[in-house]
């Protein structure tokens, strides 16, 4: 390149409003040349102090109050204030327009790292990615935060703090289980939730009133109708079964159920897309930045810096190194989309093999369909390719409790591959890292005591907390709750709530 | 399209609230820390907050997970040297792959969940230990306080603190200043004009220079400003520590065999709060321990709290050594004296009489305030008796009172700020 096409946007290591228009422009001219197809984007500029506020309400603006933020606040002051931790360069907010927040310390290089990964990567990801389309309402969430906000701080003056937080613990016990997983749910609107509220009080009682009649006359109809089963299929969204049917809650109650349920159903698809959607955004800063290197308008120091916290990201220890905290997503997803270009661009024969729809294929065009299309379970069942699996020496071991051996199944080599790849994708479904719990009856004529079933996966049992959430769906409920353990369509054990009967 | 926005500016305690919350959530335990922290802690060493660890159990959300057991595929990175079909001994301690993404997400390897409390924090905590009103809470939580105060004149400031008089006197003393050696030039140039007019050459060129010079002085004199930034002068305050003064603390207590920890605990708290209002109200604040069993002895804060000893008890030991060291180091015209006397009660007979003695014939003159708790749940005995006659006699500088928990010390505190010469600092 000769000397004169070299015109450096900076060459300061500190930055000013002025030169982060001018990076976000040019990474927004660049991102448009790998058609990136983005919401408007809101870069808001932040203190470390309000860093840490961010941190600890789990990333969003606004957040009604509740003293598990205030534990996780407390948890991030102190590592930050010893030293142990650093914060993050940035948090990024699935909202239209598209917030990410940038520290003030961060340097010049950092920003613009900071900028191409959540404004331009994050950022189209969940512009385009199916699940967040399906799931997601990324113009009305603010609204909606701030209507759960005030809803939550209004029944706190009406119904005191405590009863409310006896609430709010209960449904934060049961998020997991707050989620449509396989409906569709109507987006969210805050104006609507607002006006529509009240009405829905009304007959979300009056429903809930018709369920429990115990007038004579209903009574005699059912018995005609011998034993009525309720619910008539099992339900997996156990908030919403709570929220619909619960006998003895308040309307308030009811909404709140509501707020948790609606924000867990908000963060859903994140939790399924955690590889891809890091992975996403760190492949196009390093592959903005680069550019913009390679068109001479940043310094060989700018790359140097850039370089050396892109490799920090994307370090993968090994099982046995003191830093090995499980498999990084940064590191997976970010080579795998390296991968899959590479694949598009230089296949091997074994790629060839593997990968025949894709080899020699356009690699922008096949990297954008992985990203609207798939999730990380699929998108690990689809895309890692054996040369991956060397890369990363990957290696699945079997864990039988009856056994006392682990047993290594497959590594990287030509027999183990898929099965490893199996596994690993395995490990990022959902619906196997959750145990399988749905509303199984409810006993309407006798004691209105609810039971769930849990369906038991590979003989492994529930978490020693369950009892505890179990008491937390007592309360909500307001009768008795069983859990019933079936393996292989044989009830293993029975706990209850509140007796604390276990019968074999 | 993009925007930038600067959010430095807003507020950044937005987590306060929810701070608040888990405080008041875990206040029996963090009281209990507190309360634990106190003992480890010097008497003077209350100028800071403490970290607070709570059990992580207590503050665990639980959640539907699954437990360990059953059978497991995971896959790691990393592998160097496995063959498919190798068996690898499982570590004991059944929770097995501790390094897999579920058990670090749990964070099960802290059972201990700490932070910070900032000092008002810490000392909140210990008043409510107290049951402290509210009001003097906050008297002995604030910081040093300062009164403003006028001490000479600065020349920069803010308008409202412009003093007239003084700048238009600097004002006055500059334009002489600068305009002196014009006039005198103005008079001889004046003098000599005359002197030409009285020879009556009108119109020489002499005169004409002359008159030129006169006016170009005139004009010079009118230049010199009325009032110029120089001249300003504005009234300055000072911030003055107060009240600013020494104090000596005396605690003295008991040691016999009869004085169990839980007593010295109470009692250390006693000391604490003293302490806590002597440094609202003095600038310099010594403490001298005495302890004493059959015979007293000066010694250490640590000293004083945690050694054993076993014995009888002579009180009266301790008050000459105490009559002796104020003799010696604390001139009363200059030292404030408070005294805070610990027991539990035990005496030897044929001494209570002489501990009255002692402080009403010398001590109690010399002090501003002497005070003495017998922590005890059980009757009175001689000692309480003989204080009794004393604390009629002296009832503005005596206060005595039975605490069974620490409870109880406030009451002591009360008959202190009641009394009228401190009515300004409550």
């Amino acid at each position: 390149m000769s000397e004169k096409a070299r015109e450096y946007l900076s060459t300061d290591s500190d930055w000013t409003f002025e030169l982060l228009e001018v990076y976000d422009r040019e990474i927004a001219r660049i991102a448009k040349l790998y058609k990136l197809d983005t919401y408007p984007n809101q870069i808001e500029i932040i203190s470390a102090e309000q860093m840490m506020d961010a941190y600890s309400s789990v990333g969003m603006p606004i957040g009604y109050n509740h003293w598990s933020y205030g534990k996780q606040f407390l948890a991030t002051q102190k590592g930050y204030k010893r030293g142990q931790m650093g914060l993050a360069y940035e948090i990024v907010i699935n909202s239209d327009p598209c917030i990410a927040y940038l520290m003030e310390e961060n340097t010049m290089p950092m920003q613009a790292l900071v900028i191409a990964h959540a404004c331009y990567g994050h950022n189209s990801f969940f512009k385009g990615n199916y699940l967040f389309r399906t799931w997601t309402d990324a113009s009305s969430i603010i609204d909606y935060l701030l209507f759960a906000k005030n809803y939550v701080r209004h029944c706190e003056e009406r119904y005191g703090q405590e009863e409310v937080e006896q609430v709010l613990d209960a449904c934060h016990a049961l998020q997991n289980y707050g989620v449509d997983r396989y409906r569709r749910p109507k987006p969210i609107s805050a104006a609507e939730e607002k006006t529509r509220q009240k009405e829905r009080e009304n007959i979300l009682q009056q429903q809930v009133n018709d369920l429990w009649r115990t007038l004579p006359a209903s009574l005699k109809a059912e018995k005609n109708n011998k034993k009525r089963k309720f619910p008539s299929e099992p339900q997996e969204n156990i908030l919403y079964f709570l929220e619909k049917n619960a006998p003895l809650l308040a309307p308030w109650q009811r909404e709140i159920i509501r707020i948790v349920r609606k924000i867990s159903q908000y963060f859903y698809p994140q939790r399924q897309t955690q590889v891809m959607n890091e992975g996403w955004a760190t492949f196009w800063h390093y592959t903005l930045l680069n550019h913009l290197y390679d068109e001479g308008k940043v310094t060989d120091g700018f790359m140097m810096e850039f370089l050396t916290s892109h490799t920090n990201v994307v370090l993968q220890p090994g099982f046995d190194s003191p830093y090995f905290s499980g498999i990084n997503p940064y590191a997976l997803g970010f080579n795998m989309f390296q991968d899959i270009k590479r694949i598009c661009e230089n296949p091997t024969d074994e790629d060839r093999e593997w990968f025949p729809d894709i080899a020699g294929s356009d690699w922008l065009e096949t990297l954008h369909f992985a990203m609207n299309n798939f999730k990380d379970e699929s998108f690990i069942q689809q895309f890692l390719s054996p040369k991956m699996m060397r890369d990363f020496h990957l290696f699945s071991i079997y864990d039988d409790d009856e056994k006392n051996k682990y047993l290594i199944e497959a590594i990287h080599d030509e027999r183990g591959y898929r099965t490893l790849r199996e596994m690993l994708a395995r490990q990022y479904d959902l619906s196997v890292r959750e145990p399988n719990i749905q509303i199984w009856s409810v006993d309407l004529e006798g004691d209105r005591s609810l039971t769930l079933r849990h369906t038991m996966q590979n003989g492994t049992p529930l978490s020693t907390d369950t009892h505890e959430v179990l008491k937390h769906l007592h309360f909500l409920w307001g009768f008795d709750i069983h859990l019933e353990t079936y393996k292989d369509e044989r009830m293993v054990k029975r706990q209850s709530c509140p007796s604390v009967a276990i019968e074999e | 399209m993009s925007y930038i926005i600067d959010r430095r500016l807003n507020g950044k305690n937005k987590s306060m609230v929810n701070r608040e919350r888990f405080l008041r959530r875990y206040r029996q335990h963090i009281k209990e820390a507190v309360s634990e922290s106190i003992n480890r802690r010097s008497i003077t060493d209350m100028e800071r907050g403490e970290q607070i660890s709570i059990p992580t159990r207590n503050t665990h959300e639980p959640s539907i997970s699954h437990g360990s057991g059953g059978k497991q595929h995971r896959v790691f990175p990393g592998n160097k040297e496995f063959h498919a079909g190798d068996q690898l001994d499982k570590p004991q301690q059944g929770g097995g792959g501790s390094g897999s993404g579920k058990a670090s997400n749990q964070g099960e390897g802290e059972d201990e969940f700490s932070f910070y409390i900032t000092r008002d924090e810490f000392l909140n905590y210990l008043f409510d230990d107290l049951a402290l009103p509210n009001m003097i809470k906050k008297t002995l939580s604030q910081s040093k306080e300062f009164k403003t105060r006028r001490a000479s004149f600065v020349s920069e400031g803010t308008p409202n603190n412009l003093s007239v008089v003084r700048s238009l006197r600097n004002a006055h003393a500059r334009r002489i200043g600068m305009s002196v050696g014009k006039r005198k030039k103005l008079k001889e140039l004046q003098a000599e004009l005359a002197e030409h007019l009285a020879k009556n050459a009108d119109d020489t060129a002499e005169v004409l220079a002359l008159k030129e010079q006169i006016t170009e002085l005139e004009r010079r004199l009118k230049t010199i400003p009325f009032l110029d930034d120089l001249d300003l002068r504005y009234r300055s305050q000072v911030k003055v520590p107060t009240p600013s003064s020494k104090a000596v603390m005396f605690c003295i207590m008991d040691v016999s065999g009869s004085m169990t920890q839980d007593i010295k605990d109470i009692a250390k708290r006693f000391y604490i709060l003293l302490y806590l209002f002597l440094q609202k109200n003095y600038e310099h604040i010594e403490l001298v321990f005495i302890r004493h069993h059959t015979s007293a002895r000066e010694v250490s804060e640590e000293d004083f709290f945690y050694s054993r000893e076993t014995g009888g008890t002579i009180v009266s030991s301790a008050l000459k050594l105490m009559q002796q060291i104020v003799e010696e180091r604390y001139q009363n015209t200059d030292w404030n004296i408070y005294a805070a006397q610990a027991s539990d009660g035990d005496n030897w007979d044929d001494d209570s009489p002489l501990c009255a003695k002692i402080l009403g014939d010398s001590l109690l003159s010399m002090v501003q305030y002497f005070a003495y708790i017998e922590i005890t749940p059980n009757q009175h005995q001689a000692l309480w008796e003989a204080y009794t006659g004393l604390s009629r006699q002296f009832a503005s500088r005596f206060a005595m009172a039975q605490i069974r928990n620490p409870g109880d010390i406030y009451p002591v505190f009360r008959e202190l700020f009641a009394k009228d010469r401190y009515q300004e600092a409550v």
